[in-house]
């Protein structure tokens, strides 16, 4: 089932009495989510993509705009009748409800021709709890759960009715770091598995990109990019999208072009015959520096960190934004200890260049 | 050591002495009291020792009146009161203007003086000098004959006793429920309405639930409280509650130990203890029963 | 689009009679309010020669308050519940607050034993201790007096239970650190622990004043000589024997008078009262 978001705009009242303009959460988004897909949602808190989510699963209505799931125009339609499953990030789960109780509870709504036997509901939701994994827990209340489990338990509950889009609100932010890792490939099995278009909201870019089909990069309620997340990363619009993807964080630099070159301080970097003179942003991976003796780039040197394959280095240069500059290389080209300065040659397709008032991607 | 368990004792020592005269030392005298046969307050000493006085409590028509005016008061307001509020408070959590307001007028009733507005109520149920009374004013409307509910028939008193007692009840039933409803996780709503949960449904399989420890307090207390009822009918009946037909087992204690016909304190004793026990075990029955039906967390 | 005006008709129908029937209750409580101002602003001729109730006076006096302070000494039953009620509130909390402070921060041998013992009391009604400390009072010849009257009622249970708690969440490193410095156990529970334990100290006493107010029982007990009344025994013996003649007006002016008192503080104090009283106050 796609989805198709048509121009969604979303405004709250304002709760603030001096400035009482509507809050605008979501603003203007247009996207179709393709069958089968899973897409994440990505900026960051108050960017408007827990809202969007919400305007999927019908518990908002939108202030403008229509959504589609396949060729229906559910606009309109209030949650239960819009075919999905919500995942909440507290997985409220019934507290009072063994996880069979729970997983069976959207089931015991259904009515008319939909309604079921006690036993199809039994079977139902044993098959769901098999395909997550918590079969042998059924008879446990949520109290007794570990947290992995209670997410388990929610996705299976959201599973059960067969949703036409399944939702999953920040679906690994409750949960430990090794739990985290083991719970993302489980979320991209069970979506593999099952086929059924996903959406999930996240803060966490890593998790993004680790799992989705295609991201959404929101920010201030509007859609800045989306795309796989390769090329998202790859080449990324504006520098906001650059800066929100990757760990370590991309590098900025005050920089300037002229005469097609790019200048980092006195330091000619890159050749860019494409891009006119002026001040701009030139923004680098960690992994877009080589050490090279005869590097044009000359930075202090801080501080190298081993991290087994790679080391990292920490250096300075007062052209950056932040306070240390991270490059990353690998372990055989470590620079020469008591040196107290690096020179650097950078990767041309690392280094991203941007416009100093719209922060718009320059093409070099 | 020794000097700091002697300066944690003397901050203990106050409270300590308080409670030892005025409730350790009665709790055990009580007793004492109920076995004492033919005590009296003019005579200080008695004649023997034995259960004399239970049986006379429970052969005593002023007694058994007063027991079934408690039971009929008790059975009556504590599932109209505890059904009313919930209503109440599952309306008020649905409202969003004026809740407050509504909120603060349902709480009146728990900060005035039972015995003086309790005048109000009989002055609104009694007839005045050229009148049937305000309420058998609104009655004749529905061509209902003017009654007499102050000072006639047994089921118009205990109507009015049942509708006060509510009335003063309300406000603290009101307030527990309204917060217990709004400490429920408001995703829990979400979550069964994205699954298209009836909203019958809701209340009955996730909000009561959720409430259910708040709810069974206050029918617990409910029930301790009704037990008590005395103030309620003073303000309604006056004083002479034998006379009116309209005692309560707290009155009728108090009736054996002082006023007109008191001095009795071992009549009191016993009826008091009387008393505790048919709290206490419809208490234990309480407590058995949510066993299976509460939820805590 | 018509679809959802249709949704958004249906809810609204639904609220109307949610607030329909809210706003019956509130009138069912508000009403006893309005007659008993109402009827203590008619003049007693105007009452008593009503055939039908009037639900409004177009001649408002108010002498029906004068009548309630000079034919009954209403004032002097004022001013004994004022007293009563200010020296009950403040010598329990001089009692209160160091039985929570000990059983809170200090240890000791037993004190395990002693608070299990102390909330078990929790549990015995009134009506069973009354009666003996109603023998207790009358043989110390305490009858008629404020003693006798405000004695019984200065420890509570329940309060040093709610104090101890609220003590408790305090983080012990506070305590320990204040020992450190040197601080006496008593400057540290004045400097540190009332000050950050104010709303329960505010509660505990809003709800004792409350109780104070309209007690009943054990001063309708212990006196019987009005001049040591508290407003609730004299509403009830303005009520038995009146102003002479029966003069409902006049009753309900002092009705109108003994209400008054809570009702302002609880306007003033809304919220903290019905918060107080959420956390486990229960009348009487």
């Amino acid at each position: 089932m796609k989805v198709v978001l048509e121009n969604l705009t979303k405004k709250f009242p304002s709760r603030n009495k001096k400035n009482p303009a509507d809050v605008i959460a979501v603003n203007n988004f247009t996207f179709e989510i393709p069958d089968g897909s899973l897409v994440g949602l990505l900026g960051p808190s108050g960017c408007g993509k827990s809202t969007t989510l919400n305007l999927i699963s019908g518990l908002l209505t939108p202030t403008e705009g229509k959504i589609f799931f396949g060729e229906d125009d559910v606009t309109d339609l209030p949650p239960e009748k819009r075919g999905v499953g919500l995942v909440f990030q507290n997985y409220a789960l019934y507290p009072h409800l063994t996880v069979m109780k729970n997983i069976i509870f959207p089931l015991e709504n259904l009515k008319g021709k939909d309604k079921l036997t006690k036993d199809e509901m039994r079977d139902k939701a044993l098959d769901i709890a098999k395909l997550v994994q918590i079969d042998t827990l059924m008879d446990r209340k949520p109290s007794e759960l570990s947290g992995g489990q209670q997410q388990r338990v929610a996705i299976a509950r959201a599973l059960v009715k067969m949703p036409r889009v399944l939702l999953l609100d920040e679906p690994l932010s409750n949960l430990d770091a090794r739990l985290r890792l083991q719970t993302r490939e489980e979320i991209k099995r069970i979506q593999r598995e099952t086929g059924i278009t996903t959406v999930f909201v996240t803060h966490d870019q890593e998790e993004a990109m680790s799992i989705s089909d295609l991201i959404v990069v929101m920010k201030d309620g509007i859609v800045q990019q989306v795309g796989k997340p390769q090329e998202v990363y790859d080449e990324p619009i504006n520098l906001f999208v650059a800066k929100f993807l990757g760990t370590p964080p991309i590098n900025v630099f005050d920089a300037k072009i002229k005469d097609g070159r790019l200048y980092i301080g006195d330091d000619c970097v890159l050749d860019t015959p494409n891009a006119k003179d002026g001040e701009v942003y030139a923004a680098v991976r960690p992994e877009g520096f080589i050490l090279d003796d005869n590097g044009s780039l000359t930075c202090k040197l801080k501080a190298v960190e081993v991290m087994g394959r790679d080391i990292s280095i920490v250096s300075s240069n007062t052209n950056c934004h932040a306070d240390a500059i991270r490059s990353i290389i690998s372990s055989e080209n470590a620079p020469k200890l008591g040196t107290d300065s690096v020179k650097f040659t950078l990767k041309r397709n690392k280094v991203f260049v941007f416009d100093k008032v719209t922060e718009a991607r320059i093409d070099i | 050591m020794e000097n700091k368990n002697f300066k944690a004792w003397l901050y203990l020592l106050p409270a300590m002495i308080f409670l030892g005269v005025f409730m350790v030392y009665p709790l055990i005298d009580v007793f004492i009291y109920s076995f004492e046969e033919n005590f009296t307050s003019s005579s200080q000493t008695y004649t023997g020792i034995g259960c004399e006085n239970y049986s006379y409590i429970l052969r005593d028509p002023y007694f058994l009146q007063a027991l079934k005016n408690t039971v009929i008061l008790v059975l009556i307001t504590v599932p109209l009161s505890t059904g009313l509020s919930l209503l109440i408070s599952v309306g008020l959590a649905s409202i969003k203007r004026v809740r407050h307001l509504f909120q603060t007028v349902y709480f009146l009733p728990y900060v005035t003086n039972t015995l003086a507005v309790g005048l109000v109520f009989m002055i609104l149920f009694r007839p005045t000098e050229h009148s049937a009374g305000l309420v058998n004013l609104f009655l004749s409307l529905f061509g209902i004959s003017p009654i007499d509910f102050i000072g006639g028939p047994y089921f118009a008193k205990m109507f009015v006793l049942c509708l006060y007692t509510i009335w003063v009840v309300m406000p603290f039933k009101i307030l527990i429920l309204t917060s217990a409803l709004a400490s429920v996780n408001k995703t829990y709503y979400d979550a069964a309405r994205v699954d298209g949960t009836s909203r019958a449904r809701i209340f009955r399989k996730i909000t009561l639930p959720m409430i259910s420890p708040m709810l069974f307090y206050l029918i617990i207390t409910g029930f301790i409280g009704a037990f008590k009822a005395y103030s309620d009918a003073v303000a309604l009946f006056g004083t002479e509650l034998n006379v009116a037909e309209m005692n309560t087992i707290v009155g009728y204690v108090y009736d054996m130990l002082y006023g007109e016909g008191g001095g009795f304190p071992s009549y009191a004793s016993a009826a008091a203890i009387i008393l505790f026990v048919i709290v206490l075990t419809i208490t234990c029955i309480n407590l058995l029963v949510s066993k299976k039906h509460v939820h805590y967390n | 689009m018509t679809a959802n005006n249709k949704k958004t008709d249906r809810i609204s129908v639904g609220k109307v009679i949610i607030y329909i029937l809210l706003g019956i209750w509130a009138l069912a409580v508000l009403f006893p309010f309005y007659w008993m101002i109402l009827t203590s602003i008619k003049s007693y001729g105007a009452y008593s020669s009503e055939y039908v109730p009037k639900f409004i006076t177009l001649s408002p006096t108010l002498e029906n308050y004068i009548t309630a302070f000079t034919s009954v000494p209403l004032g002097q039953y004022f001013l004994n519940t004022v007293i009563f009620t200010v020296a009950t509130t403040a010598i329990m909390l001089i009692v209160i607050i160091p039985a929570a402070f000990a059983f809170s921060r200090l240890e000791f041998k037993g004190k395990n034993l002693v608070f299990t013992l102390f909330l078990s009391l929790m549990m015995i009604p009134n009506e069973l201790v009354v009666i003996t400390n109603f023998m207790t009072i009358t043989n110390l010849d305490l009858r008629n007096t404020f003693v006798g009257l405000i004695l019984p009622s200065v420890t509570s249970v329940f309060y040093i239970y709610l104090l101890k708690e609220n003590f408790s969440q305090i983080p012990n490193e506070l305590y320990l650190a204040a020992k450190v410095d040197g601080t006496s156990d008593l400057k540290y529970l004045f400097r540190v622990m009332l000050p950050i334990c104010r709303p329960t100290v505010v509660t505990v006493t809003i709800l004792k004043v409350i109780e104070c107010w309209n007690s009943y029982i054990w001063p309708r007990l212990i006196t019987d000589d009005p001049a040591y009344f508290l407003v609730s025994n004299g509403i009830q013996e303005i009520r038995e024997n009146g102003f002479g003649r029966e003069n409902i007006p006049a009753m309900m002016a002092a009705v109108v008078v003994i209400s008054l008192p809570l009702i302002v503080l609880f306007i003033i104090f809304r919220k903290k009262i019905m918060e107080g009283v959420a956390r486990g106050g229960t009348k009487g």
